[in-house]
């Protein structure tokens, strides 16, 4: 139970990436220094309550605390200075060789990859990179300040309206992690999350390939444009073309949905559809429970039909 | 007022921490000036802050030098606090070193960043 938050997907003590692993060994050399010091000053005093009987003379004293509370914490400061400012420009190192925006919307996330041709590909509540290759994330928000934290990649970034703030990350290790808002923005701010995919090189260019194309989808979308759906949400390829929700076009391939709140399953779809102001309070989709049972089946077999 | 100042004073005393402030305040407005008008310019706002530190560094070693002077070289162990002219002198000569050594630090930390930083954050 201890060790539950020391590896995982979202655990800063089992980095992933070249960020997350600095940030990690920082925390190390921290909590060992911290201890080492602990039992210096522990055992000074049991050394002086229990073992010394003899009062030391006023000038000794006097050096005791200039060099233990002075010149000692003064050059350990200053190595732990030089440490993280060390790290600080390594963080942002090298040519990014992706490109992608991330925006905070209450509460969701909404990505947009450059591809290789210069075009962009939408999408929504997942990031996927291609492991050991530098990747920019460009940040910013449309509504209040989020905050953008993958803990096994990388240490946050702020989202804040009118700023855009720069994160590079460096994966390295393939896998699905879980990125989290970390800054409070609302009732939802505890399910405004998203899974993460580290990828191969090759198998990521394949599915950004796949990403950039229109839905392919044989299921009847009847039901999903009949209730409007597709006033808020696009899928490329049909009539579906808002944009003040999340992107669906390629839904099924998602990992979760809600962002990052239940796993991608036909019963959690139809679940989100019917309850969803009960899932995420405050979010601006309203619950559409009351539609009839085989339109709620219907709308949820087209979204999961969406590779 | 300030050097060469026979007895120390309030003036001898704020003047290592004020120097400080004025670094503190060159270091980041410089570079808050350079990354917004002339993010090239990284190398020489560089040894400007470089500059700015090895002058308020000798100013802080002087006055250092000074105040401890004005203790009378560790005569005596603090506490200096009955009340005669010398014991204050005394007391404002290690108070004012004190704030030296904390000054030169404080001064060298505030200036470490200009090492590291490697480019005007977009």
């Amino acid at each position: 139970m201890l060790l539950g938050a020391c590896s995982g997907p979202q655990s800063a003590l089992d980095p992933a990436g070249r960020e997350a692993s600095e940030v990690a060994l920082l925390f190390w050399v921290m909590l060992v220094g911290a201890a080492i010091i602990w039992l210096v000053v522990i055992g000074a005093a049991m050394f002086g309550g229990k073992w010394q009987k003899q009062p030391l003379s006023e000038r000794a004293g006097l050096r005791i605390v200039l060099y233990g509370g002075a010149v000692i914490p003064t050059i350990v400061l200053a190595a732990l200075l030089v440490f993280g400012l060390r790290l600080m420009p390594m963080l942002r190192a090298g040519e990014p060789e992706l490109r992608i925006t991330m925006s905070g919307e209450q509460y969701w996330w909404r990505v947009t990859y450059a591809a290789p041709d210069g075009s962009k590909v939408e999408s929504a509540n997942e990031l996927r990179l291609p492991a050991g290759r530098a990747a920019e994330i460009t940040l910013d928000s449309v509504d209040v300040i989020h905050s953008f934290w993958i803990p096994s990649l990388a240490g946050k970034m702020d989202m804040i309206p009118g700023r855009t703030n720069r994160l590079v990350l460096h994966p390295e290790r393939t896998g699905i992690y879980r990125g989290v808002c970390a800054e409070f923005c609302g009732r939802s701010h505890a399910f405004m999350a998203f899974p993460v995919v580290v990828m191969e090189p090759a198998a990521f260019e394949a599915w950004l390939a796949r990403e950039a194309a229109p839905a392919l989808s044989k299921a009847d979308n009847g039901a999903f444009l009949a209730n409007g759906c597709g006033g808020c949400h696009t899928v490329r390829g049909t009539q579906a073309t808002g944009s003040i929700g999340p992107d669906l076009t390629h839904f099924a391939d998602r990992q979760s949905i809600g962002a990052g709140i239940l796993p991608n399953t036909p019963d959690n779809r139809r679940r989100f559809i019917a309850e969803t102001e009960t899932l995420k309070p405050g979010v601006r989709m309203p619950s559409f429970g009351a539609l009839p049972p085989a339109e709620l089946g219907a709308i949820a077999a087209y979204l999961g039909s969406l590779e | 007022m300030l050097f060469r100042s026979e007895t120390p004073n309030l003036w001898t005393l704020l003047a290592p921490p004020t120097v400080w402030a004025l670094h503190f305040l060159f270091c980041y407005v410089a570079g808050a000036i350079i990354c917004a008008k002339a993010p090239e310019a990284l190398d020489e706002l560089r040894l400007a802050i470089a500059a700015a530190t090895i002058l308020a560094l000798v100013f802080i070693v002087v006055a250092g030098m000074q105040a401890h002077r004005h203790w009378g070289f560790g005569s005596d162990m603090p506490p200096h606090d009955t009340p005669t002219d010398e014991d204050q002198q005394h007391f404002l000569g290690l108070a004012t070193m004190l704030l030296c050594a904390l000054s030169a630090v404080a001064v060298i930390f505030g200036a470490m960043p200009a090492l590291f930083i490697a480019e005007c954050m977009r």
